[in-house]
């Protein structure tokens, strides 16, 4: 009885402020859309980030025929010189860093490679071997070790200059993680807008229902039996908006990213619509969550004795 | 069954009081007219039965609860001990006769079958038998306030409290009312109605209290309207 008695209230109520309702049902589906994107754009940096970082190397160029850094004053590397650099990266703390073992590309070797990649032949026809300079491509354990292994190497005779490989990626984590921040602030801006549109909908339902609840009062009714059904109706429309955000994001990532972004770019893997069930939950909760706090605020001045 | 010691009520710091010092008991069966001008305290005082407000000193018992002592939460069960009537009938205009007065049940947990049992009954008692159908707009007034008196009593409380019930109804309609509310007296209900209609005080020939500004200046067991003080 006391059941279908609040359903039945419950959908009265939603009836009556069916726009209010509708209203609460958008907000909540565009602001928790915006979360659960922040979300999704976070485990894809941290999927980049395990993905790339432990492919990319630190390259230690050798001195050239003609480099006028103070390291090769004393001209084109030597074998010695090279052993020497070699012993920093194998042994003590930076070799303990460094993944052995380490890779020694030639002059040779690197002109090869260009010839390989240089299809106009622009490059390989004005240059030569000898213009090319060594390197030793060293990988590390932890990529963010690296400015120890910089530190260790780039004074020593014989180097010219240490480039980390992970300077091409910062750029766009940054983008990434600035799209991540705009998300989340305009999700947080959204959520505030939610919870009042939330406040003033329960606040509606319980001025036009003022009658009933003032002779529940009068009759005895509790508290529970008086507000639950504002509270269920808050709850519903939010809820109804989570699963509508939750149903976008998985379109979303299923169609755009999986579908298509996977089949554009395939050196990378993506986020999957799997894990955006894994984020579902939360938003579920999060939107049981604003409209409690929705009630909260409203409803004992509404409603209390 | 409701009982005020030395009961003073102040709504606002430094204004007069509503009440002040008012010491009156009724007892189990007790039919009290609560009389006197607008502004005189009645209304303040059912407020203080149905623990809408709390007095600014004194103590109220009600239905053997101390309100003092009450819990805010424990509010609700003081009220189904008391059935309120109030001029306007305050009825739910979407809402059958018999939805009406099962809303009243619905809302505190009663179960189908016992609602099934009591409205038709209490619809016979009030006089209603065969209108439960109606929506309360085709009713008559004398009749809505019908409607009103069942929610009322419908569970069956020790206590009914009327404000103005014969407000809106003309004096042969105010007679009908006025039987049931003798009636559902004579089942051992307290009633305590608030009233500024002297020729039902007068018929009536029951215990009168009269408030003015916020005292008890009589108290008098067969009394009528005003006539003594007068």
């Amino acid at each position: 009885m006391r059941l279908t008695f609040i359903a039945s209230e419950v959908w009265q109520g939603l009836r009556r402020n069916i726009s209010m309702a509708l209203a609460v049902v958008i907000v909540t589906f565009v602001s928790l859309g915006f979360l659960g994107s922040a979300a999704l754009l976070q485990m894809q940096v941290a999927n980049l980030k395990s993905n790339w970082l432990s492919k990319v190397e630190v390259s230690v160029f050798l001195c050239p025929e003609a480099s006028n850094r103070a390291n090769c004053a004393s001209g084109p590397v030597t074998t010695a010189q090279q052993d020497a650099i070699q012993q920093v990266l194998t042994t003590g703390a930076v070799g303990d860093l460094v993944k052995q073992p380490i890779y020694y590309e030639s002059k040779e070797e690197a002109y090869d490679y260009l010839v390989a990649h240089d299809k106009d032949g622009y490059f390989s026809q004005s240059l030569t071997a000898d213009d090319m300079q060594p390197v030793l491509r060293v990988k590390l354990k932890d990529p963010e070790q690296f400015q120890v292994v910089a530190d260790a190497t780039q004074n020593l005779e014989g180097v010219d200059v240490v480039v980390d490989q992970r300077d091409i990626f910062k750029t766009l984590f940054l983008v990434l993680n600035r799209a991540t921040l705009i998300a989340a602030v305009l999700a947080a801006v959204m959520l505030l807008a939610a919870v009042m549109l939330i406040t003033t909908t329960i606040r509606l339902s319980a001025l036009s229902r003022r009658r009933e609840t003032t002779i529940m009062r009068m009759v005895g009714s509790s508290k529970t039996m008086i507000q639950l059904p504002f509270m269920l109706e808050g709850a519903i429309a939010a809820t109804l908006g989570a699963v509508l955000s939750i149903v976008g994001l998985w379109l979303t990532v299923h169609y755009l990213v999986e579908d298509w972004l996977a089949s554009q770019f395939k050196t990378v893997d993506y986020i999957s619509a799997s894990d955006v069930l894994s984020v579902a939950p939360l938003m579920v909760l999060i939107a049981v969550g604003l409209s409690a706090i929705a009630s909260l605020v409203t409803l004992g001045k509404y409603t209390s004795a | 069954m409701i009982r005020f010691e030395y009961v003073t009520k102040i709504y606002m710091r430094g204004a007069r009081p509503a009440l002040e010092d008012v010491d009156v008991t009724l007892e189990r069966g007790d039919f009290a007219f609560l009389v006197g001008a607008s502004g005189s305290g009645k209304s303040t005082f059912l407020k203080l039965v149905l623990r809408e407000e709390r007095p600014t000193s004194g103590h109220i018992h009600v239905a053997g609860r101390d309100l003092g002592r009450l819990a805010s939460w424990r509010v609700p069960t003081l009220r189904r001990e008391i059935g309120a009537v109030f001029q306007d009938f305050r009825l739910l205009p979407n809402k059958t006769v018999y939805e009406n007065v099962a809303f009243a049940l619905q809302v505190i947990g009663k179960g189908k079958r016992q609602i099934e049992n009591t409205v038709p009954e209490t619809l016979d008692l009030v006089g209603l038998g065969g209108k439960e159908k109606r929506m309360p707009h085709e009713l008559s007034g004398g009749e809505q306030q019908r409607v009103a008196i069942a929610r009322a009593f419908v569970n069956h409380p020790p206590i009914l409290l009327c404000d103005e019930p014969t407000g809106n109804l003309d004096p042969a309609t105010s007679v009908g009312i006025m039987r049931l509310l003798d009636r559902i007296n004579r089942t051992g209900t307290t009633v305590l109605m608030a009233t500024h209609d002297e020729n039902i005080v007068d018929q009536m020939r029951k215990r009168v209290i009269e408030l003015r500004d916020g005292r008890v200046v009589r108290d008098q067991v067969q009394g009528v309207y005003g006539l003594e003080t007068v």
